[in-house]
């Protein structure tokens, strides 16, 4: 065997060495592929971890945008919004009923005073990742009720990457509002507990949260995330009990503009 | 090796060269983020936030 293509070079002048500069050899082609396949694993946690933040946010906008009954954002000028009056607020019935959304149909917007004044993200049916939480944001559990329905309204969403809607859930407090409005009505929920949970325990969105016996009960809401951050070993919960529901087109709820302490 | 090859059957003065491999080189980023990463990613299951019926 000869020695070694670097050795060989170094010890001749540099004119030689250029002819040699084109040679093949296994472990420089390993090598390069190697460099490549670091580098592809690089953007692809750049990807995941900054990329999807971009289109998610910037989608997930466009959605919210693009539903006409859709409220705007609180604005901070509070002094000229009109409140929906105490008499149209409901506690003891469901609202009609629609029909249920199509698979991916975006019905409900979810707003929580406590992840700021400008929180908006779009609700739409469905927890398939590839179809509903990966480009629309927060899903629906098909078979859970609807915004003030009785039963659980129960969702899901990214705490991490693709718009991440439920980043801040390990910041809600009891009593803090989680504001939910489609075409028809507001839905006004209030966080009343958390817990981590196993993935498995599928009971936690039951039409009572933990009691798969108890059937309908009361209204409640439920919402699933990640835990840890960047890691599906658990799962985050938050329960919510119902305050009231109210007709839309007669203000928007109080707790909307109240900035939590 | 495999780079060195490239660039020497690129053609041109090493700008244009240098202008040729940063429009690769973007074209492949962009194919990757819009479309090979996503699908990679649905079979990576990393990112699951959902509750899931025992079996």
């Amino acid at each position: 065997m000869t020695a070694p293509p670097d050795i060989d070079e170094a010890s001749h002048p540099p004119a030689h060495a250029r002819t040699r500069a084109h040679r093949w050899s296994v472990t420089g082609i390993l090598g390069e592929l190697l460099i490549l396949a670091g580098l592809l694993l690089g953007l692809f946690v750049v990807w995941q971890l900054f990329y999807t933040d971009v289109q998610g946010d910037r989608e997930q906008k466009a959605i919210v945008e693009s539903l006409e009954w859709a409220e705007p954002p609180a604005q901070v000028d509070t002094e000229n919004i009109q409140v929906i009056p105490d008499d149209l607020k409901v506690t003891d019935r469901d609202p009609d009923t629609r029909p249920s959304p199509g698979n991916t149909e975006t019905f409900a917007t979810m707003m929580v005073p406590r992840w700021g004044q400008d929180y908006v993200k779009p609700i739409s049916e469905g927890v398939s990742r590839p179809e509903v939480l990966d480009p629309l944001g927060i899903g629906h559990y098909p078979e859970a009720a609807m915004p003030g329905e009785a039963g659980n309204f129960a969702l899901a969403g990214h705490r991490t990457t693709y718009g991440k809607p439920f980043r801040q859930v390990d910041i809600l407090e009891v009593g803090d509002k989680l504001i939910v409005q489609t075409a028809d009505i507001w839905a006004v929920y209030s966080v009343t507990d958390w817990e981590i949970v196993q993935p498995n325990e599928y009971d936690v969105i039951a039409p009572t949260p933990r009691d798969l016996e108890a059937g309908v009960t009361d209204r409640f809401i439920t919402l699933t995330t990640c835990h840890p951050l960047y890691s599906v070993a658990e799962r985050w919960i938050v329960y919510g009990e119902l305050d009231y529901w109210a007709p839309t087109g007669h203000g928007v709820p109080a707790e909307l503009l109240e900035v939590p302490q | 090796m495999i780079s060195t090859w490239i660039w020497s059957k690129l053609p041109g003065p090493w700008l244009v060269k240098l202008l040729l491999v940063l429009l690769v080189v973007a074209a492949v980023v962009l194919m990757l983020f819009e479309w090979v990463f996503p699908w990679v990613s649905e079979s990576l299951n990393v990112q699951d936030p959902t509750l899931v019926e025992e079996t």
